[in-house]
């Protein structure tokens, strides 16, 4: 990992640090991976002239953080955009995003990278935008800024308000995608009756932000499950 | 998505808005149908939601959704940080890298129109910042078995991590309380032991009691049979009677250094006495800062809800299985949860005459309740009764099994009662007709107040045997001398016994019940019976139970037996590992999950029982029960607590008086009086902040009704003045 460190400037380091709730580690974490298949496609080809160089998880290194961290961001991109400069910029489409392991068990995947996607087609996460993304999950975050995310990732239809349409898909990604899995229409009208009773203070039928930050205040299981460990 | 313009309404509306119509808009609050976004979003209120910290209003420029920060958005916030230079990170604003970037920009061109004191500030503060940073994630390198709980919680949950957590803290909470021991009683013994010091030793009093109380008879035989050696081990009698393990060892009265004599007598007493208000501590802290209870809600159950649904998914899981059980358990939940509240409504329309057969049917069962409890204390005392007496016959003489069954009854007793009141328990509460999470409560208190009153009654047992005597023997030493010369070193030994027994009990059913479990289900599953019996479940309450019990032995034996915290540390992280490769090797994931929020506050709700079952005994015989005068460092006091009065009336007589002054009843019943006040006051004050929360939420909902009106009124006109 030393020889990845070096790649990336002291100073963008240290902005970053500065910038989101990773610690260093974590960053040269996803940096090392945004540069180790880069390593690995160049010892690759010379081993085997292969050109579409995949990484294999095993070799890369012995430290258990990288190989898990290992198929992280840019063995995501194309070959022509892996030199330092150019990953820092470079879109990777969801689809390959949604196939890290962090996320891919997650019923709100979706979500998640359109809410981090600063795009303008919102089709895709520069390496900054999934700097974010950890930097929101990571375990300094402050409560204020995980329950902002959360709303916004609750929030299916975009429209800054909780409604009931979107605590409906809430609770459906929730408890599973078969069909049935769902709860019957009448448990989910008691369920959402319940959540805007006990949250929707001004009982306008649906939650803004600051009722949402309200309730997660009082909520104890929030802060130790909107989490994702690296 | 597009802006829309400050004046008009517009006619197109943009794509991603749901489709809403005046129209819809009622002043009946039945209706709850979503008001005009697009005006909503120009509202001061949705806009400084985003920014909690400024107190600057954003002026009316052009709106922008509170989602995507577009440019209007950020010079906004430009200007409100322009205005309000806080010294606060930049992390805590919710917006992505590039606009943080930006922000910092700014940042540093205003501190360059600072003076020089601001900018030195500035600095230090940051990089103050940064050094603590940079020490916390030292200090959390050092913490133990950080990665094995992580990956427990990744693969299992938080619920079955908690217990980790929970054992690693008795592991610290252990070592610390060992510490304490032996800062303040080994070393003085060790430095004395290696002629560091001079001390001098007790004296054996032989003016005012009787010489009979100071015979103390070592046991020796002649033949020792080797398995002796594991009997002793075993039970703590024989060469282990004499060390350092037990009480009985600790005979100096004060070690000598240069310029004070140390008081080891007090020094023992206020070693237990300090451990026992730290274990307190540390309890109540750690309680308060992993699970905030407000007071002022309304509420009467913290497992709300909404707790469920916004905080409900974990999103460390990383594994499918593990996804599609916490699919499967979350629905599970929120459908027993559901069915719970229609329980409750049903049961509040009760007729009264089914309510008092329901009362007398309670009734009953609860007192079959305490006749159970009844049947297994009673047994636990004659076991402990029949072992105590065929001790003291010639043990040597007896078969090796029976040796150690005799040793061993009051545990085995002990261990048989656990076992078979659970399941009593569950039998009967279904009678009861209770609603189903406060059946799965009262079980578990009811189990956790029968494991912990077993100890206790095993504790007064001895108690009463050992102040009980047949003819008037005990008046000569105020205890039973014949039997118990060293009493203290013999309850010592018996908190031992229970100790050691726990540890095998845990490591033997680990791995003759729950590996052989495993094997049968892995390869013999043809079998219609071992499907149905499936795989070892990881119980969370029973296991949080079973180390509870050992922590209570601890700190009632540690008095006894200096040296057993340290037993207690080594056991459970031998459990710990045990329990880990019992839970990755030989465990499936419970379908019935176990809140982590629940889980933390409910553990350290049975420790803090624990703690309190422990202390009664402990009192009573450190206050209570003549100390023996045979053996230990108070021989030459009435009872323990004796030392510290003696140690009082060496002060100078103002600190003395001090002192008596503050412990009479002159001081003690104003003092009452006066923390009765203060607690009324609270109370007083807390029920006041409930009925203003309560108005103001009204008055929330009447504000915001207000809102949707003249919001409606406003589209009327515009119409009205289009067309």
């Amino acid at each position: 990992m030393g020889g990845s460190g070096s790649r990336l400037s002291k100073e963008l380091l240290a902005e970053y640090q500065d910038l989101t709730f990773l610690t260093k580690q974590e960053i040269l974490l996803s940096v090392y991976v945004v540069l180790a298949p880069h390593l690995v496609d160049n010892e690759q080809q010379a081993r085997s002239g292969n050109e579409h160089g995949r990484p294999i998880a095993e070799n890369t290194d012995s430290s258990p953080l990288s190989t898990r961290a290992h198929r992280r961001f840019c063995e995501l991109l194309p070959q022509e955009q892996r030199s330092v400069e150019s990953s820092l910029q470079a879109q990777v489409p969801f689809e390959q995003i949604l196939s890290l392991p962090e996320l891919k068990a997650n019923p709100f995947k979706e979500r998640i990278c359109r809410v981090f996607s600063t795009s303008p087609a919102r089709d895709s996460l520069s390496f900054e935008d999934f700097l974010d993304l950890l930097s929101v999950f990571s375990d300094t975050a402050t409560p204020d800024i995980k329950s902002h995310y959360a709303f916004r990732i609750f929030d299916f239809d975009d429209d800054g308000t909780l409604n009931r349409e979107d605590l409906s898909r809430l609770v459906n990604c929730l408890t599973g995608e078969g069909e049935d899995t769902r709860l019957s229409a009448s448990e989910m009208k008691q369920l959402i009756d319940n959540i805007l009773e006990e949250s929707d203070i001004d009982r306008d039928g649906t939650i803004n932000l600051s009722e949402f930050q309200h309730v997660i205040s009082r909520s104890p299981d929030f802060a130790s499950s909107f989490k994702i460990v690296l | 998505m597009s802006e829309s313009s400050a004046t008009a309404l517009p006619p197109g509306r943009p794509s991603r808005q749901p489709a809403v119509h005046p129209e819809n808009l009622s002043l009946d609050s039945s209706c709850f149908s979503s008001p005009p976004v697009n005006f909503l979003q120009e509202l001061p209120s949705y806009r400084s939601i985003a920014r909690r910290r400024t107190t600057v209003h954003s002026r009316d420029k052009q709106s922008g959704t509170l989602l995507k920060p577009t440019d209007s958005y950020s010079s906004q916030l430009e200007d409100r940080i322009a205005e309000n230079l806080s010294g606060q990170s930049l992390r805590n604003y919710a917006l992505n890298i590039s606009e943080k970037r930006r922000l910092r920009d700014i940042q540093e061109t205003q501190m360059k129109y600072l003076s020089e004191w601001d900018q030195w500030k500035r600095y230090s503060s940051k990089s103050w910042k940064r050094f603590l940073e940079k020490a916390r994630e030292m200090t959390t390198h050092l913490e133990l078995w950080r990665e094995d709980i992580r990956s427990i919680e990744g693969k299992f949950g938080t619920g079955i991590q908690s217990y980790f957590s929970f054992l690693r803290f008795l592991v610290l909470l252990n070592l610390v309380i060992f510490l304490i021991i032996f800062m303040l009683v080994l070393l003085p013994v060790l430095l004395t032991k290696y002629k560091l010091t001079n001390s001098s030793f007790v004296l054996i009093p032989f003016k005012e009691t009787d010489i009979q109380c100071t015979v103390y008879p070592v046991s020796s035989s002649g033949l020792i049979y080797f398995y002796s050696y594991i009997i002793d081990l075993l039970s703590g009698t024989g060469f282990l009677e004499e060390t350092s393990l037990f009480y009985g060892h600790y005979t100096i009265d004060g070690v000598k250094f240069q310029n004070f004599t140390y008081d080891l007598p007090l020094a023992y007493l206020l070693s237990t006495v300090t451990y026992l208000a730290l274990s307190l501590l540390w309890i109540v802290k750690r309680s308060v800062e992993g699970f905030k209870i407000n007071l002022i809600r309304s509420e009467e159950h913290f497992q709300s809800y909404c707790n469920k649904i916004f905080a409900g998914w974990d999103f460390c899981i990383t594994n499918r299985g593990m996804a599609d059980l916490k699919h499967s358990s979350l629905r599970y939940e929120l459908r027993a949860d559901l069915e719970e509240e229609r329980i409750r409504q049903k049961i509040a329309e009760r007729t009264s005459e089914e309510t008092i057969r329901i009362y007398s049917l309670r009734l009953f069962l609860n007192c079959i309740v305490l006749a159970v409890l009844g049947a297994c204390f009673y047994a636990i005392y004659v076991a402990t009764v029949f072992s105590q007496e065929h001790m003291k016959k010639e043990i040597d003489k007896m078969v090796f099994g029976e040796n150690l069954l005799i040793l061993y009854l009051p545990s085995i007793v002990i261990t048989l009662a656990n076992f078979i009141t659970p399941m009593i328990f569950t039998k009967i509460i279904r009678y009861e007709d209770y609603s189903p999470g406060f059946e799965i409560r009262l079980t578990i208190l009811r189990c956790v107040f029968m494991r912990l009153a077993t100890i206790c009654v095993l504790v007064f047992t001895l108690g009463s045997k050992i102040t009980s005597c047949d003819d008037d023997t005990c008046d000569l030493c105020g205890y039973n001398q014949k039997l118990y010369p060293c009493w203290e070193t013999q309850v010592g030994q018996e908190m031992y016994k229970l100790m050691i027994f726990d540890f095998i009990i845990i490591l033997a059913v680990t791995l003759f019940v729950d590996f052989p479990r495993k094997l049968l289900v892995t390869y013999c599953s043809s079998w219609k019976l071992i499907q149905c019996w499936g795989q070892q479940e990881f119980a969370i309450p029973d296991n949080v139970l079973g180390i509870v019990y050992g922590q209570t032995i601890c700190w009632i034996g540690a008095f006894f037996s200096p040296l057993l915290p340290a037993i207690a540390t080594l056991k459970f992280i031998i459990i710990f590992y045990v329990k880990e490769w019992s839970l990755l090797y030989t465990c499936r994931p419970s379908p019935r999950p176990f809140r982590a929020s629940n889980s933390n506050f409910f553990f350290l709700l049975v420790l803090l029982i624990g703690l309190c079952l422990a202390i009664i005994p402990l009192t009573i015989s450190i206050s209570r029960i003549p100390s023996s005068k045979a053996c230990g460092p108070f021989t030459n006091f009435n009872t323990t607590w004796e030392v510290i009065p003696m140690t009082v009336s060496t002060f100078p007589s103002s600190l003395q008086s001090f002192i008596h002054g503050v412990t009479s009843e002159a001081f003690a019943v104003p003092f009452f009086m006066i923390i009765c006040l203060i607690m009324f006051y609270f109370i007083a004050l807390a029920g006041a902040h409930k009925r203003v929360v309560i108005q103001l939420r009204e008055q929330l909902s009447l504000e915001s009704r207000d809102k949707r009106y003249l919001i409606q009124k406003l589209t009327e006109a515009q119409r009205d003045t289009r067309n």
